[in-house]
Order: structure tokens, then C-alpha cells, then sequence
């Protein structure tokens, strides 16, 4: 039984390809137009760090979309919520003095005033984070709540956080500090969600960087090799040898690129663990585990999968709470590499994680789309912003072309559903 | 139901700012600030009938075709009787063309609105912006300001004045509240007594008596508070107009009867022979002109165009629509309601404002009305379906004793 | 001579693999009621569907002769012109309008610029009095019950100036007394306006009560018509042409399968419809099955077959349950498909592509969609573990796909029907409930699936089986039972059974039924 044909490989990943052809077309473009080196390590590390959140938001609006082309419109205004309410307890602001600092009532210039004698102290990293995370749970069961089980149309009550929370946000920052935003942040919280991993200071490269490269790459090789070998052994159907061949190199040559990338940048940045986290966390969740596969199933036919024993209901529930957390490390990520919290945070966040499914071939109408998919849609997404900006095109028509790519992205996923159906 | 929680919220603001949001200047505000949320409205009322469709994009195409308003303006004010004119027309036909694309790629390509309009929604901002330069264009051009709604004479001339020149309240305004009381209860009985001759069922008498009065009386309070201020605002008669005609399309034309049915059961319609792609694609269509119309009296008001207005008009139509009664799942919901859920939007925040609220806290509480709102509708849903249920099955158990 | 309003020629239909409709004649009379009678899937409402436009003139064969004159009707407004008008039977009414807009819907009264509403209300009362409801014309649709829905329906063909009305299975959702309204409406349509009907229907009682001619439909061809006037038409008469052909389908024997206890019964089992809660879908039905024993459920559409099988299945349809669900001796309570499948019970739906696969999954993931626990340890699926499970039940059920990544949606019926099938193999039940498990199926994957069938009754499984194919009720089943309206009509073994005295059950209760005119309950 021999079903693999090179022509199903490129239709199966057109869109990794047009990454590489839009990728390779725009370093050419820059280059030429304006003698800028899109492979600048700077360059690239910040289009990786500036597309932290696309990717952590859009593994959590996967699986919403998943259970059927549902999303959550809340995620922007959510993440400068969660920032303003991070700064509230980590900084030293005027609310926090309000409720915790100690007041006196002096005498000055004649005149009774009420002053703050000492300033409060705000918590420690880990109780904030703690917080932080508690606001997210709640949020997210509230939500998951009324959509699963109130039956309230997700984007209705998604679009009713929208507004309340950029609104809370915003109220909180212009009432907490004078500047209407808060920063400062205590180093150990921006330690940990910003900055670069184990920087040495030695020399042009970084070490650290270049060894965890290796290793990841021989792992990615070992990995495919390998799954090959136990295909073959138990006699089931494998891509041809040379296929793995090929395979493997490309991605170690992704690997290799970001790691040297990265290396004479200084070092690997701290948001890409997290970035790594959570693709992997949910790459293998949507792969590799009964409750993913439940996910594409609640999507692709509820009522094949309420009759074959799974609880609709409870997976849309967890596809709401578990929006919410990943909202809430995106904020941070996003808060910490800013080193404020302010209320422009956010704006359209949720556009972006929407735009990065849909392009990476998730379905509007639910049942199907993957991880990897998701990445290949963000990262093409955050490659034509970084590379028409750097080829000086105004900001404005790369909204445009943002549009029209994601237009164009959901018609070809409608046409090609069109003549994959039998009569 | 609504109107009642409407007029419990305007007491409720009376108290809380000692009478100020009943103040001739508040309630003509409360027009002018609020014209562009009747009219989105009204569009976005057409889109949801068709299935608890919407349209994300308003906000940045009334942005666009403003800010094509404003430019126009600009470039031709060395012929100020042709500037304005030829600026609404672009306006509307802006609008147009936008219907036009989302009609076509939403009922004929079938794209799932949602994202076909989050697409219009960036595109269309984007193009804003590039139009206007990033930079705010002014409008002066008196004669669109007037007619339009902006500016400090945006008001009928008070030409009746002559019949009672010592009074401080705008005649006009006043005398034209009576007259279209009047001629509403007039017309209202003719009619009925019409009807009743050619045999047709009518309301009760007494009914009809308490609802003609009751709006009489409404038409008139409003008329007396206008014309303590200065007048009919002409934000008002476009308002008006515009309510109007869709009030009229909604019931009494196909187009109307289509939307709302294809919302309440699509197979059924396309069985009726209905097309309903055409139905989708007006719908949307409707909706960019509506969306053109609004940007007008909103750079009238605005006196200019900036890249930044628009942001949430969308959410403040898709609101008025759903507080107003529409379904989320399509096939009901009314003009009506939409006035009524723009107007208790409107009160709550203008009531906020006067009471000093901070502008953040009043997001939160628009979020707040839109779930309850949709909330209530979504029990009242529930209940009905269940209340049979249990009615019912209690009723069988007892019958199935006496069938064998 | 009464002149011949309809003529249908040589009608011939085909869908892609199969001939729905092979040379069907048809001729009705001015001012008469005509029965279409058949099996389902005999083609009868293809035929009204090619008659009303839904089909359009260049997708079939043969010719439309309508009052003289050969029609080509393109879509259903052409058919509607001529006068011909098609109540569905699934009501095309939008519940959240009233009586009045859903009886103009498409027909509105006054300009399409300027509907006169007053006029429309006092149309349809005029029309409403015809059909003899008393509702204000202003009344929601989802405020009346679907009798009364029912009669809208009518009246808003009558409204439509229909001169040919056909009527697709009008009193299926009915009971008994409104069904009886309905057909004295016909009758008095007929009486004072003259008005041709075609009505298509299950319920033979009511086609003797109501039709001058009875056409029988059987696999796509028109075997026989029926005069009232000079022919027998009791039931007895119209089964034997539906049903009359040759046992030519051939049924894998069973041998040595050694049938044990009792393995699952249900007593006095009561449910009610889910929206229409006065109605009985299932009333006191009681029925068992053995382990190791294939027993036949027969009954023609609307019995409640379905229905019984998915309130045992976890209660996953229908309100108001009541009864005893006893599975190895002990009462249970099974709230959900997921208890259901805990405690041992399968259904493999009768609706594959609605409800029973996930199409656009490969067959790798629809194999272990109902038992993931089978094939994973701590929630992480082995993969290699699951795509054995996958191959090695398409090696069984001898499914015909090149791979097991093949999405479902792309394969023949049979195939689909044996991944459904292998889906709740793989979930391990003691009991399997198959609702029509061969429906739309070509007769060499039909023989294939009755072989796996036998297979499972020799592993010890006990297996239901619904079909409304008499002859694979009898080739296949150990014992059977006839189910009619919502009750057991008849239990029988399969050695005892023929296709008369199974239908002499149906014809049994509806004959008592339409002598005494009793009760309200269906």
C-alpha cells in the first residue's frame, strides 16, 4: 500500500512553502530597496520576540477553534488587563498605597492634609504570579461557563470582555500612576519572561545557545530516524528513506539558522522557552491525546460526538478556561518585553491569533487544524509585517495586505473543501 | 419589557444627577451624540435578522468614507455649492462599494461573515489611514455642518417665532411636536374606522386609545424639551428618516419579510422559492450604505475626520441591536428595538458621564448590559421550551394510566 | 370521463450509483386523490420531487405532461405557477412568525414594495376557515401544536391557488384524531373545490379511507395502480404489491451459535417527543435480546424504532422516560452515551454521514473515536497501537480503501458503513443496536455486512437489528419484532415468520384503530 507521492506532500504543506518563497522574497526585496539585512541577527531574534504572543495566543484560539470554528474575542483587552493587574500588585502605585500604605494626618501649612508616611510594599514575584493565574482561572470558568453551558453565542461574550476589559484595564492603570501606565517591574519577574537565556558575555557567539541548538536539532534527527525505523520494523506505511533525509535537514537547517541567529544576538531569548513551551505542551495535546482528539471530533461532527460518549459541553468549557491562561502568559510576555503595563496593550491581539489559524489552515467551521500549522500562518503573518516595514512600506497597507492574505487564506481553505467533496 | 427597564434607568439617573439628564441641552445631546448608533444600528439589525449575522467592519468604514468626505471638501472649497453635495454622494458611494464586497464574498463565496468583516474591519482602517495621511482633515464647509448636524446651527430656524415672540422656547420646534402628535391620532382613527368599513380585524378601541395617547404624549414632552434648548436638531430628521424607511422595509416589504425569515428557518425559506443568497447579500450590502451614511453625520458632528475615529462603533451597534431584542440566532428583532437599545445605551452613558463616572468604568458597564441582556434572552429562550416540557409530561403520565 | 390532469412518462432518475426512478408512469385525474404508496427508498418522493421542480427539468428522463401540455419545470416557482404545489414533510414554516406571514411567505399579498398586512391576515383567515382552524391568523407558528401546523401547511398551498396538491406523508408527526381531520379536509377539498391531491403515505389505513387510486412504487418502478372503484384496495391487497417480490437476496446461514440468557430487556419503556411533549414516541414497549441472538425490530417509517434505540442508548433522545432498562439481570439507569458505552451498549446510528462519522476524519480516527481508552494509556494515544486497530478491522470487515488515513468522506456507502460498524466493534459492547445497518448499500457489501453480523452473534454479542427490509428482517434475525405507532405489535420467531403475517401485524392494530376511531395517544 503505498500512498505517499511527493505532489500530496507540497499540497499538504502549501503554506510552509509560501513561508519560505515570502521569506526569501522579502530578504531579497530588502536588500535591494533599501540595503537592509533581513538575516541581521537583530533583526531576527526580534521578529521571533515580537511574535511571542501570536503564538502563544493562537495555540489557545486552536482549540477554540477546533470545537467548532468558535473564537474569543477577549484575548487582547484580557492581556492588558492581566498587565494592569500584574503592575497593581508588583510595583509600588498609588492604589496600592490607597488600600495598604500607611496614612498620616498632618499638620502643613496650616492646613490638615492627609499623607502618605510610608509607602506599601508590594507582594513578591510569586504571589503576584499566583494572582495573575487566579484571575485567568476565573475568567475563563466564567466564561467557559456561560458558553458551554448557557449556550451564549462565544462571540457575544467574548465581545462583552472585549469592551470590559479594556475598559477595567484602562481604569485601573490611569488610577494607579500618574502616567497612566505602570512600570518598573520588579528584575526577577522580567528575568523570567524577557531577556536572553544564560548570557556568558564570551565572545562574538554565545555558547550556551549554539550547544542547545545541537542538541535540539541531533534530538529532531533521532526522533524522525526513529520513528521511521519502529514504522518499518512493525511493517505499517513509511515515507520513503530519503524522504526523512530531507525532512530532517530542513528542519534542522530551521533550527541551525535560528540558533546561530540568535547566538552572535547574545544569546537565546527567554520567550522562546516559553513559545517552545507551549507549542510543544499543546502540539502534543492536540497530537497525541485522547482530549485532542476529542477537540476534532466536537468540531467535525457534534452529534458523532455526543453519540459516541464524549462530553461536548465540558470540552468547549476547557477550551475557554484554557484560552484564558494562555492569555494570561501572553501578557506577561508581552508585559515584560515592553517593561510596562499601559492600556494600548493588546490592541488586536485577538485579530492577530485568528489571522495565524485561519492562514495555517485551520478551519473556519472547526474539526481541523494543527499546531505546526498555526506557527506556519504566524510566522508568514509576522513576515510580511517585519518585511514590509523593513522595505518601507507604510504601515497602513501592511493592514491591508494583513486583510487581504487572511481573506485569501479562508477562500482557498472554502475551494479546496469544495473539490476535495464527492457528490 | 425594555421600555420599562428604559424608563426605570432614566429615573434612576434623574436622582443620581438631581434632574440634570432631563435638561433641554442633555436630551439634544443625547441625539447628536448617539445618531450614528441608530443608524449602524439599523444596518447591523438587517445583518442579525439573517442569522445572528454581523458586520465588525463599521467602524472602520465609516472612518474611510469620512475621511473621503472630508478630503473631498477640502480639495473643492473654491466651489462651496457643489463641495458638499458631491462629498455625500462619494460618501454614500463608498459605503456602497463595501456592501458590494461583503455582500458578495459573505452570500456568494460563503465565507463565514464573522471573518469576512474582521478582514474589512483592518483593511479598511488600513486605507483610512493611508487617505488621510495619519493626520486629521477639518471640515468647515457651512453648509453641510448645518444640514448635517454639526457645528452650533445644526438646528431649524425657529421661522415660527412670529406666533409667540415672548416665549423662551424655540416655536417651531414646539408647534411641529403638537402638529405630528395631532396628525398621528388623527390619522390613527381614520384609518381605523377605514378598516373597519372594508372588514377587517382591528385593535380594540381602548387599546389603540392608550397607545395613540401615550405616544402623543411622549411626542410632545420631547418636542417641549428640544424646544427649551434650540430646537429640531437636523441630526434628528435624518434619524428619523432613516429609522423610518428600514421600520418600513422590516414590515412591509419582501426584502423585510425575506430577512426575518430566512433567520427563522433558511431550509424553509429556500423552500418557499426564496433565494436566499440575494436576502444575505442585500443584507450587507444595506448595511456599507448605512455605514457611509453614518460617517456623514459623524464628520458633521466631529467637525473633521481623524484616522482614529470609529474604534467600537461596531460593539455600540451590535449592543442597540441585541438590547433591543434582537436574537442572536437570527429571525427576530426590530427597529423599535433598536431605538430603544440605542437610547438606553445612550442614557446609561451620557448618565454616567454627567454623573462623573470614570470613561473606563462605562465600558465595563456597556459590557455588563450587553451579556445581561443577551442573558435574559437566552433564559427566556430556555424557559419556554422547558416550561412545556414539564407542563406537559406531568400531564401524560396522568393519561398514559388511562390508554392501553 | 373524468380528464386526466397529470401524466408523469417514462420518468427515469439516476444518482450517481444508483437509478432512483427506472421508466415510472403515472396518471392522475381531475378531482381525484391519489395514493403513492411503497417501501422507503422505493422512489415516491424522488417522483413528486422531479413533479414540483426540486429536481429540474434536464436532471431526469421522460416527460411531465401537465394539463395538456409538456412542462419544464427549472425550479419550484415554475411548478407553483402551473398551480402544483408540494407540502414537504418536513413543514416549511419558520417558527417565530406568524400564521399569517408564514402562509404569504413568498406570495406576499400587495406590492412587493408595500405588503398590505391587513389583507394578508384576512386572506388567511378566509383560508384558515377553509381548512377548519380556528386560530387567529396571528398566531405564532411555534405557539400550535403540529397538527394544527399541519393545516397551515394546506392552507397556505390553498393560498397559492393550488389545483395539484401533493401531500408528502402529511399525518406522520400526527395522532390519531388529528390525522383524521386531515384526511376529512381532503375529502371535503376534493368535495367543494374540486382540488387534485397526490398524497403519499405509510399509513395504509388511511390510504384506504381516502384514495380513489392507489399507485404502488417498489425499487424505482411503478408495479401496479389501484381503482377504489373496481379493485380491492385493503391493506392486506396495497402490502401485497409493496412487498410482493421474490426472496432472491441471499442470507449467510448461522450455525452452531448457542443462544444464552438474556442479556439485555427493556420493560414498559415510555418516552416522549422532545418538543411535542404530549406525543408518545415509544409507549410501553418491552422486548429482550440474548446473548449470541439476532433479534429483528421491523416497522415501517415513523414506528419509533429509532427513537427506542436512542433513549435506551443513554437516554441521548427524547423526555419524559420511563420503564426498566435491565441489563444482566440488574436494573440500570444509563443518563448518557458515554454510561451507555461503559455498561456494554453500542447503537450504530442509521444516519452514517449525520451522526455516525466524522467525514472529514480518516478511518484511522473514526475506528477509535468511541473507545480512545483502547488504545491509549494516560490519556496519550499509542499510535502505532491505534493504526493496528485500524488495519486490522478493515482486514476484517474486508473495508475497501487504500489506506487507513483515507478520510471517510471520500468512501463508497458500504465502506463508510463498515468503518461505522468497526467504530463500535472496536468499543467492545456486549449488546450492539444496528439501525439500519444495510441502508443505501449495494447487495455485495450488503452480504458482507450480514456475514459480520453473524460473526458478532457467534462471538456471544447479542444484536439488535432495525431494518425496514422485510426479507433481511426474516433472512437474518432468530426472533423479531414488529413494532407500529409507538408500540409492539407482534413478536415472532424468524422460522414462524413470513412477509404477510408480519404486515397482518401492522394491518392489525391500525385495522382495530381506524374501526374503533379511539383515543387521542399515537
Amino acid at each position: 500500500m503505498n500512498g505517499f507521492s511527493m505532489k500530496n506532500v507540497m499540497k499538504k504543506n502549501v503554506m510552509t512553502i509560501a513561508l519560505f518563497a515570502v521569506y526569501v522574497l522579502f530578504i531579497i526585496l530588502a536588500a535591494a530597496i533599501k540595503g537592509t539585512n533581513m538575516l541581521d541577527p537583530s533583526v531576527v531574534t526580534s521578529l521571533i520576540e515580537q511574535n511571542a504572543y501570536v503564538f502563544i495566543l493562537g495555540a489557545g484560539m486552536l482549540m477554540c477553534m477546533l470545537t467548532g470554528g468558535n473564537i474569543d474575542l477577549s484575548v487582547g483587552s484580557f492581556v492588558c488587563f492581566a498587565g494592569a493587574i500584574l503592575g497593581l500588585f508588583s510595583v509600588e502605585n498609588k492604589i496600592l498605597n490607597e488600600w495598604w500604605g500607611t496614612w498620616e494626618t498632618q499638620v502643613i501649612d496650616g492646613k490638615e492634609e492627609r499623607v502618605l508616611v510610608a509607602a506599601a510594599q508590594p507582594l513578591s514575584v510569586p504571589v503576584v504570579l499566583l494572582i495573575v493565574v487566579g484571575v485567568g482561572l476565573a475568567y475563563g470558568a466564567l466564561l467557559g461557563f456561560l458558553i458551554a453551558y448557557v449556550r451564549i453565542p462565544p462571540w457575544i461574550a467574548t465581545l462583552a470582555g472585549y469592551l470590559a476589559f479594556r475598559g477595567l484595564g484602562t481604569q485601573v492603570l490611569t488610577t494607579a500612576s500618574t502616567t497612566n501606565a505602570i512600570s518598573n517591574f520588579p528584575k526577577p519577574l522580567l528575568a523570567i519572561f524577557s531577556g536572553k537565556l544564560f548570557e556568558t558575555g564570551w565572545g562574538v557567539m554565545n555558547i550556551p545557545c549554539l550547544i542547545l541548538g545541537l542538541v535540539g536539532s541531533a534530538a529532531v534527527i533521532f526522533i524522525n530516524f526513529k520513528s521511521r525505523a519502529t514504522k518499518v520494523r512493525k511493517g505499517y506505511q513509511a515515507d520513503p528513506l530519503w524522504f526523512v533525509f530531507l525532512k530532517s535537514f530542513l528542519i534542522v537547517a530551521v533550527i541551525m539558522f535560528l540558533t546561530i541567529e540568535f547566538a552572535l544576538d547574545g544569546g537565546i531569548p527567554v520567550v522562546v522557552v516559553w513559545i517552545l513551551a507551549v507549542l510543544i505542551i499543546y502540539g502534543i495535546i492536540t497530537e497525541k491525546t485522547t482530549i485532542g482528539r476529542h477537540f476534532m471530533t466536537v468540531g467535525g461532527n457534534a452529534e458523532a460526538s455526543r453519540l459516541s460518549g464524549i462530553n461536548n459541553k465540558r470540552i468547549m468549557f476547557v477550551a475557554y478556561l484554557n484560552m484564558a491562561i494562555l492569555t494570561i502568559i501572553a501578557s506577561l510576555v508581552v508585559t515584560a518585553r515592553t517593561g510596562a503595563a499601559n492600556s494600548f496593550a493588546g490592541q488586536e491581539f485577538e485579530l492577530d491569533a485568528i489571522a495565524a489559524c485561519i492562514v495555517g489552515g485551520v478551519s473556519a467551521y472547526g474539526g481541523a487544524g494543527t499546531i505546526v500549522g498555526m506557527v506556519v500562518g504566524a510566522t508568514l503573518i509576522g513576515v510580511i509585517n517585519q518585511g514590509m516595514s523593513l522595505v518601507g512600506v507604510d504601515q497602513d497597507w501592511i493592514k491591508i495586505v494583513k486583510g487581504l492574505v487572511l481573506l485569501g487564506a479562508v477562500v482557498f481553505d472554502i475551494m479546496s473543501k469544495k473539490g476535495n467533496k464527492k457528490q | 419589557m425594555m421600555i420599562i427597564a428604559t424608563v426605570i434607568v432614566v429615573f434612576v439617573f434623574y436622582f443620581i444627577t438631581n434632574g440634570k439628564n432631563l435638561n433641554p441641552n442633555s436630551i439634544d445631546a443625547l441625539i447628536s451624540q448617539n445618531a450614528y448608533v441608530f443608524i449602524l444600528g439599523t444596518g447591523m439589525l438587517l445583518c442579525i435578522l439573517t442569522g445572528g449575522n454581523i458586520d465588525l467592519s463599521v467602524g472602520s468604514v465609516v472612518c474611510l468614507a469620512g475621511g473621503v468626505g472630508a478630503i473631498m471638501m477640502r480639495m473643492m472649497k473654491g466651489i462651496p455649492g457643489l463641495a458638499w453635495p458631491v462629498a455625500v454622494i462619494a460618501m454614500l458611494a463608498m459605503g456602497l462599494l463595501v456592501g458590494l464586497w461583503h455582500g458578495y464574498w459573505i452570500a456568494y463565496v460563503k465565507v463565514p461573515p464573522f471573518i469576512a468583516t474582521l478582514v474589512g474591519m483592518l483593511a479598511f482602517r488600513g486605507l483610512a489611514n493611508i487617505i488621510m495621511k495619519g493626520e486629521a482633515v477639518e471640515v468647515d464647509n457651512k453648509a453641510f455642518l448645518n444640514i448635517f448636524g454639526g457645528g452650533s446651527d445644526c438646528y431649524i430656524p425657529d421661522f415660527l417665532k412670529f406666533l409667540a415672540p415672548e416665549s423662551s422656547l424655540n416655536v417651531t420646534c414646539f408647534v411641529t411636536g403638537i402638529v405630528l402628535a395631532a396628525g398621528y391620532a388623527v390619522f390613527t382613527f381614520f384609518n381605523r374606522t377605514r378598516l373597519i368599513k372594508k372588514g377587517y380585524k382591528v385593535d380594540s378601541f381602548v387599546a389603540v386609545i392608550i397607545k395613540t395617547l401615550l405616544i402623543v404624549a411622549v411626542v410632545i414632552w420631547f418636542s417641549y424639551k428640544l424646544a427649551g434648548y434650540r430646537g429640531i436638531p437636523t441630526a434628528l430628521i435624518w434619524i428619523a428618516l432613516i429609522l423610518g424607511i428600514f421600520a418600513y422595509i422590516t414590515t412591509k416589504t419582501t426584502l423585510g419579510r425575506n430577512l426575518y425569515a430566512v433567520g427563522g428557518n433558511e431550509k424553509a425559506t429556500r423552500l418557499s422559492g426564496i433565494d436566499t443568497r440575494k436576502v444575505m447579500f442585500s443584507a450587507y450590502t444595506l448595511m456599507g450604505v448605512l455605514s457611509g451614511f453614518a460617517s456623514i453625520v459623524n464628520i458633521a458632528r466631529l467637525q473633521g475626520s481623524t484616522p482614529t475615529y470609529g474604534v467600537g462603533y461596531e460593539m455600540d451597534a451590535i449592543a442597540a441591536c441585541f438590547i433591543g431584542g434582537a436574537s442572536a440566532y437570527g429571525g427576530t428583532g426590530s427597529i423599535g428595538g433598536v431605538i430603544i437599545g440605542a437610547a438606553l445605551m445612550g442614557i446609561i452613558n451620557q448618565g454616567m458621564s454627567l454623573a462623573s463616572t470614570p470613561v473606563n468604568y462605562q465600558k465595563v458597564v456597556k459590557g455588563i448590559v450587553l451579556i445581561v441582556a443577551v442573558l435574559f434572552d437566552v433564559i427566556m429562550q430556555m424557559k419556554r421550551k422547558g416550561g412545556k416540557k414539564k407542563a406537559t409530561s406531568a400531564a401524560a403520565t396522568e393519561k398514559g394510566g388511562a390508554n392501553a | 370521463m373524468a380528464k386526466v390532469l397529470l401524466e408523469m412518462k417514462s420518468i427515469t432518475k439516476t444518482f450517481p450509483g444508483v437509478k432512483a426512478l427506472d421508466n415510472v408512469n403515472l396518471k392522475v385525474e381531475e378531482g381525484e386523490i391519489h395514493a403513492l404508496v411503497g417501501e422507503n427508498g422505493a422512489g415516491k418522493s424522488t417522483l413528486m420531487n422531479v413533479l414540483s421542480g426540486i429536481y429540474p427539468y434536464g436532471t431526469y428522463d421522460g416527460d411531465i405532461v401537465y394539463d395538456g401540455e409538456v412542462c419544464k419545470f427549472h425550479n419550484i416557482k415554475d411548478s407553483e405557477k402551473k398551480g402544483i404545489v408540494i407540502i414537504h414533510q418536513e413543514l416549511a414554516l419558520v417558527p417565530y412568525m406568524t400564521i399569517g406571514e408564514n402562509m404569504f411567505l413568498g406570495n406576499e399579498q400587495g406590492s412587493k414594495w408595500c405588503i398590505d398586512w391587513y389583507k394578508t391576515y384576512a386572506e388567511a383567515d378566509k383560508y384558515l376557515a377553509m381548512v377548519g382552524l380556528s386560530d387567529s391568523s396571528k398566531t405564532l407558528i411555534k405557539d400550535i401544536g403540529t397538527g394544527k401546523q399541519q393545516l397551515v401547511e394546506i392552507a397556505k398551498a390553498l393560498a397559492k391557488n393550488a389545483k395539484l396538491l401533493i401531500l408528502d406523508e402529511p399525518t406522520s408527526s400526527l395522532n390519531e384524531t388529528d390525522s383524521r381531520a386531515l384526511l376529512d379536509l381532503m375529502k371535503k377539498l376534493q368535495r367543494e373545490e374540486n382540488l387534485t391531491m397526490i398524497i403519499i403515505s405509510h399509513k395504509l389505513n388511511e390510504v384506504s379511507y381516502v384514495a380513489d387510486k392507489i399507485t404502488v412504487v417498489r425499487d424505482g418502478s411503478t408495479i401496479e395502480t389501484l381503482d377504489a372503484k373496481t379493485d380491492d384496495i385493503s391493506e392486506t391487497r396495497i402490502i401485497k404489491g409493496m412487498v410482493g417480490r421474490e426472496i432472491t437476496d441471499r442470507f449467510p446461514k448461522r450455525h452452531d451459535v448457542e443462544i444464552g440468557d438474556v442479556m439485555m430487556e427493556v420493560k414498559d419503556w415510555t418516552v416522549y417527543h422532545p418538543e411535542f411533549s404530549e406525543r408518545k414516541v415509544c409507549d410501553n414497549i418491552s422486548i429482550n435480546v440474548r446473548k449470541g441472538e439476532v433479534v429483528g425490530i421491523y416497522g415501517l417509517m415513523g414506528a419509533g424504532r429509532t427513537e427506542l434505540a436512542m433513549s435506551i442508548f443513554g437516554r441521548s433522545y427524547g423526555i419524559g422516560i420511563s420503564g426498566d432498562l435491565i441489563l444482566r439481570g440488574e436494573n440500570v439507569t444509563l443518563k448518557s452515551p458515554k454510561q451507555a458505552i461503559e455498561a456494554g451498549l453500542a447503537y450504530v446510528t442509521e444516519d452514517r454521514k449525520g451522526n455516525g462519522l466524522v467525514l472529514s476524519n480518516s478511518i484511522l480516527r473514526n475506528t477509535t473515536l468511541a473507545n480512545l481508552g483502547g488504545v491509549s494509556k494516560n490519556t496519550f494515544i499509542d499510535k502505532d497501537k491505534e493504526y493496528e486497530v485500524a488495519v486490522e478491522y478493515v482486514k476484517k470487515l474486508k473495508t475497501k480503501t487504500p489506506s487507513v488515513e483515507q478520510l471517510v468522506g471520500n468512501l463508497s456507502g458500504g465502506n463508510q458503513q463498515k468503518v461505522l460498524l468497526a467504530k463500535w466493534m472496536f468499543a467492545n459492547p456486549d449488546v450492539l443496536i444496528l439501525d439500519e445497518p444495510t441502508r443505501g448499500i449495494d447487495v455485495g457489501a450488503k452480504y458482507e455486512i450480514y456475514c459480520i453480523i453473524n460473526d458478532l452473534a457467534k462471538a456471544g454479542k447479542s444484536v439488535v437489528m432495525i431494518s425496514s427490509e422485510l426479507p433481511e428482517v426474516i433472512g437474518m434475525s432468530d426472533r423479531i419484532y414488529i413494532m407500529n405507532q409507538a408500540k409492539i405489535v407482534g413478536e415472532m420467531k424468524a422460522s414462524e415468520a413470513t412477509q404477510e403475517n408480519i404486515m397482518a401485524c401492522i394491518v392489525g392494530v391500525s385495522g382495530e384503530a381506524s374501526a374503533d376511531s379511539k383515543g387521542s395517544e399515537a
